[in-house]
């Protein structure tokens, strides 16, 4: 078994008190710690020197409907609870439902499957491994030994509700030092494996605001070996909203999992927004989907396999939803 | 002569007798050992493919507080190996290591932190050298070769036999078929990582634990390499979490900890990583190879010709046998008349591959299936009929001089095809559906021990204490297959008493006479015919003494349920056993088995695939292709398996389901592969085991051919089974989307491609198509036997 590298660990009660404690050097934070501990056992942050744990931080496991009919989720709610939990919109359930194994999904939590880091076959393997091998960017050297031609980490983003909550257009609630904001989930990434996050590492992700789901159709497609366990090698989250004539007057098309940030393919929405969707326009789409991404070699099977699949699985979402 | 069961035992479907304690948690691993004062060791493994260690400097490591020892490769510097023919392995490198993952040097410390901080401490000079990853490259001049110093090829060793005229059989064939295939590597990814505990005992003795199938060749070889008496030595074989062929090879961690008890005095104890699972490796062999066989227009084989090439990775392990088994085994599902093999084993700077569930036959196994199926539709007949027209008949000896004994494949066949409605189903399913046969057999134990011997290869004894309880006493290891069940089961039997009412010490030096260990599906028909005979011994020893009691004729008494029956009389076996004691003195008796001397050939290779028996399977497979995404889903597997005798049904469907399981991982995600000599992902994320979603329902078919020299009749089930499922999906898959993949796994991306190429107008054929540039020596010409010459 892999071990942990000593390590301090803090459980504060408050929120005020996991801000202060992750202004310090080498702190890191853990939700549900289904990521963290597995990355931290393989050496992946050497700088770390304290978890900070949310644990015994009060309500921020709730799920609740405001006034306004927006969907409130703890960020501490875990993904089990979401994917039971039939106030929330069936495609995000189901999205929460396909990360990892039921194990994982009973501790496994909704901010941290947000924050879950970037992945990539020369990073997330045991440090012994990573010895043989010449360190890569991320690591503290030089080079990404995936595209070895620009000095950048392509290590890809592994969550499957961003993209799906990207989709929806939910908001994202931040508590940090200099106190609370709120922004759009979309806005929570950049594309850059080395920090994926735009989020100060002191900001604390406490809620997720999912617009109410009215006349949307959604869906949630991963791509992976295994119907359990593996994390998506391509996602595909699509949501339509349609009029009472059937035209579609908003979509998002979002993937998972083919860069180092949730992917919009804005070029996909214009095609079908505006008139009733044909089969001639979800081709079109899924097309508009394959150009605008390049997965790499860094994750389960190969990049051209996964750049294929992107047609197939956004037209197959968009099969879905026109079928319901 | 058979024995024929009578006290409703075998064959009845019993939980084993360790299931409670397996499900409660209350058996022992190697990992529950704990010891006052014991220490953690741990193992510098090597960053390097292919280096000279130029120097090691231990200081740093030496001078933390809390390690007790640091050792390096000349602490220990005997040369060892499974095989006397491949005596390669060091317990750590000296002068060089051939494998990232090779064990460099090893720590004892207070606690598993210090010990990992100690090897951080230890400095590793290297010199690189060239590394050589693949077989097409291994088979050429290296100025470093991975072993040895003088310029040659990585050859580890090579074998050419010819068995009757093949060229003969070649020209009068109507139709003669070439087919390239490969097979992927993998691991056994048993559950438990291997590990060990030892300690120096009150007596001076020392004492190993190991998660360990082959406790007696442990024994052996620790020492060997410690250079100090068996005698000195006791070995306990723990259950295991899973063995599979992954623990029946010795390891650097079995002999480190052993060494680091002696030196620092202290119990120590070394568990691996999953990474150093996947170091330790011994799985299945990279298979590349090449088929080709005439055949008459019916289907009847004339001649076959068959080469393996076999990527063993850096050490020899098993992979002597591995490359004779890759050869052998065609012969004992089909008469082939005139056979020739040809076999390369290459050594390579990566994990050294070995046994696993099938060794060596799973490879040579899934093209000779595929590669009929193919024939068959040259030929217009359908994959039943051209396996049927070549079936071997039981009772005759095989071109290669393998003697078959009872043999179930007619059987197994028409169960599994009718079951499954193979003949309707084929070629009339809807697209992306289809169904697959394929066939296997497999030995039930190896003819032959790993070292030379005359003695016995199974030995089991039985002891009665005065209150008629029975203890059984054998080295057999239980690796999870049930082999304390199925002692208890046989011995329940021949006694009348209740598996769970019997007493079973088992796998362990000191306390039990030897058994060669959990390999080659060996136990169940070795040390069950030994346990067999040690009853029936006892069960003479108090009847007859219960007769001269009660002055009653020997065919008077008989062994009832609980009791012997004696004329009129009902003595309770606690009663009868006292009598037979108060007769006889100290009840112990004892039985041996060893393969009769007539079921090999005498050429050199005849000792790799002899058996007394061979277990056969048929297995029909339906998948569902997914066209745009190229992915298979197995819907439902047929396996029919002629088991000889089911001892135990319930543990008999547990080894073809696990069988299956396992091999549908095979075909269709498993693989021990590398970027350049870096695995490709050693953890159990990484590497793709198929969940519970993947495995589909199993119809398990218990096919009995009473076998006349298995206990009770019974044969082998722990790894025959997953033999045929390889081929068969792959069968399937053509029978659904009309390609031809052949190579496993048959990952999504090589389905597409199959079918791109089909879209195209091509043949939809995946697969390797050249062969490596390599000389076999000329044939070793071997008559077939007489009588077959004669038939």
């Amino acid at each position: 078994m892999l071990r942990l590298p000593p390590l301090r660990y803090e459980a504060p009660t408050t929120l005020e008190e996991v801000v202060a404690l992750l202004a310090q050097d080498g702190a890191l934070l853990s939700a549900g710690g289904t990521d963290l501990v597995p990355n931290l056992k393989r050496r992946q942050y050497p700088d770390a020197r304290t978890v900070v744990s949310l644990r015994r931080v009060e309500s921020l496991s709730d799920i609740a409907i405001d006034d306004e009919g927006f969907i409130r989720v703890g960020a501490l709610t875990t993904l089990a609870s979401v994917a039971r939990d039939e106030r929330v919109p069936s495609a995000i359930r189901k999205a929460a439902r396909s990360v990892a194994s039921p194990q994982i999904r009973n501790q496994a939590t909704v901010g941290g499957n947000l924050c879950v880091d970037t992945r990539c076959d020369w990073l997330n393997v045991p440090d012994t491994w990573r010895q043989a091998a010449e360190p890569c960017l991320k690591t503290g050297g030089d080079m990404c030994w995936v595209a070895p031609a620009k000095k950048e980490c392509w290590a890809v983003s592994s969550s499957d509700l961003a993209p799906m909550l990207v989709a929806f257009g939910a908001d994202v609630q931040l508590i940090g030092p200099n106190g609370e904001r709120s922004i759009p989930v979309e806005h929570l990434y950049r594309n850059d494996g080395m920090a994926h996050l735009t989020k100060d590492p002191e900001e604390i992700v406490t809620e997720i605001v999912i617009p109410p789901d009215i006349g949307v159709r959604a869906t949630y497609h991963k791509l992976r070996r295994r119907g359990s366990i593996d994390f998506p090698i391509l996602g595909v989250a699509a949501v339509l909203r349609l009029d009472d004539d059937g035209a579609c007057v908003g979509a998002r098309i979002v993937l998972g999992a083919v860069a180092s940030a949730p992917l919009r393919v804005p070029e996909a929405e214009e095609v079908l927004v505006g008139q009733p969707i044909d089969t001639d326009m979800i081709v079109m789409a899924a097309e508009a989907a394959r150009k605008l991404a390049r997965p790499l070699n860094n994750t389960d099977l190969t990049s051209r396999y996964r750049k294929r699949m992107i047609p197939v699985f956004v037209q197959r979402a968009l099969e879905e939803l026109m079928d319901a | 002569m058979t024995v024929h069961p009578h006290h409703g035992i075998v064959g009845k479907a019993a939980p084993r007798v360790d299931a409670l304690a397996q499900a409660t948690g209350a058996v022992r691993y190697v990992d529950d050992i704990s010891y006052p004062g014991m220490l953690h060791g741990k193992i510098l493994r090597s960053t390097q493919a292919h280096a000279r260690i130029v120097s090691i400097d231990t200081s740093a490591a030496e001078a933390l507080p809390g390690v007790h020892a640091v050792l390096t490769g000349t602490d220990l510097p005997v040369a060892f190996g499974l095989l006397p023919v491949s005596q390669d392995e060091h317990a750590l490198a000296i002068d060089k290591v051939r494998h990232v993952g090779d064990p460099v040097a090893s720590v004892a410390a207070d606690d598993p932190d210090t010990a990992q901080r100690a090897i951080d401490l230890i400095e590793v000079v290297y010199e690189a050298l060239p590394a050589v990853t693949g077989i097409f490259e291994a088979v050429e001049v290296a100025d470093e070769p991975i072993h040895g110093d003088e310029p040659h090829d990585n050859r580890d060793r090579e074998m050419s036999l010819e068995f009757g005229d093949v060229d003969a059989g070649f020209e009068i064939a109507d139709h003669v078929r070439e087919d390239v295939f490969f097979y992927q590597g993998n691991n056994h990814a048993a559950l438990e990582a291997h590990g060990a505990v030892a300690l120096v005992e009150e007596d001076g003795r020392l004492h190993v634990f190991s998660a360990t199938q082959v406790p007696h060749y442990l024994h052996r070889i620790l020492a060997r390499v410690l250079e100090i008496p068996e005698s000195r030595i006791r070995v306990t074989a723990n259950p295991t979490g899973g063995g599979f062929g992954a623990k029946t090879d010795v390891f650097s961690h079995e002999l480190v900890t052993a060494h680091l008890a002696r030196v620092t005095g202290r119990p120590v104890k070394i568990v691996l990583t999953r990474e150093e699972v996947f170091y330790a490796h011994r799985g299945r062999h990279p298979v590349l190879m090449w088929v080709k066989t005439g055949f008459r227009d019916d289907g009847r084989i004339t001649a076959m010709s068959f080469k393996t090439y076999l990527d063993g990775g850096a050490y020899g392990s098993y992979g002597a046998a591995s490359l004779l088994y890759t050869g052998q085994l065609q012969t004992v599902t089909y008469n082939i008349p005139a056979y020739r093999f040809e076999g390369v084993r290459v050594f390579t700077n990566k994990p050294a591959c070995g046994p696993k569930r099938g060794h060596g036959t799973p490879q040579p196994r899934f093209g000779l299936e595929v590669h009929l199926d193919k024939a068959a539709d040259d030929l217009g007949i359908d994959p039943v009929t051209i396996r049927k027209r070549n079936l071997v008949e039981p009772f005759t000896t095989t071109v290669n001089h393998l003697r078959i004994t009872s043999c179930g494949l007619d059987e197994c066949i028409d169960r599994a095809v009718d079951m499954s409605e193979f003949q309707n189903r084929r070629r009339n399913l809807s697209p992306g559906h289809g169904v697959g046969l394929a066939v296997g057999a497999y030995m039930s134990g190896a003819g032959l021990p790993i070292y030379f011997n005359d003695m016995p290869q199974s030995e089991v004894m039985i002891k009665v204490d005065r209150g008629g309880g029975v203890t059984v006493y054998s080295m057999a290891a239980d690796c999870g297959q049930g082999s304390t069940t199925m002692l208890a089961t046989v011995v329940g039997e021949a006694l009348g008493l209740q598996p769970s009412a019997l007493a079973l010490v088992t796998a362990d030096t000191d306390l039990t006479p030897v058994d060669l260990g959990s390999y080659s599906s060996r136990v169940t028909f070795m040390a069950g015919n030994a346990a067999l005979e040690a009853a029936l011994k006892l069960a003479d020893l108090v009847l007859s003494a219960v007769a001269d009691k009660l002055d009653l004729d020997l065919d008077d008494v008989e062994l009832g349920k609980g009791v012997v029956l004696a004329g009129d009389h009902e003595i309770p076996w606690a009663e009868a056993v006292q009598i037979a004691e108060a007769r006889w003195g100290l009840l112990v008796t004892t039985g041996t088995y060893k393969p009769p001397k007539d079921i090999k050939g005498d050429y050199r290779g005849s000792g790799v695939g002899p058996s007394p028996a061979y277990s056969f399977s048929a297995c029909v497979a339906e998948v569902t292709c997914d066209r745009d995404t190229g992915f298979v889903s197995v819907k439902k597997v047929w396996l029919a398996h002629d088991v000889g005798r089911s001892i135990n049904p319930l543990l008999v469907q547990g080894q073809i389901e696990g069988s299956v399981h396992m091999a549908l991982g095979e075909v269709l995600m498993e693989e021990q592969s590398f970027r350049g000599a870096l695995h490709n992902g050693p953890s159990l994320l990484d590497y793709k085991i198929p969940t519970v979603l993947e495995m589909p329902a199993v119809e398990s078919i218990i096919v009995e051919s009473i076998d006349a020299e298995g206990p009770f009749g019974a044969k082998e089930v722990g790894q025959g089974p997953l033999l045929p499922v390889v081929p068969a999906v792959v069968n399937a898959v053509h029978d659904a989307l009309g390609i031809r993949v052949d190579e496993i796994p048959l990952r999504p991306d090589k389905i597409l491609a199959g079918l791109d190429d089909l879209a195209k107008g091509g043949t939809g054929r995946i697969g390797p198509t050249t062969l490596p540039d390599y000389t076999f020596r000329s044939p070793i010409l071997v008559d077939p036997p007489p009588e077959r010459v004669n038939a």
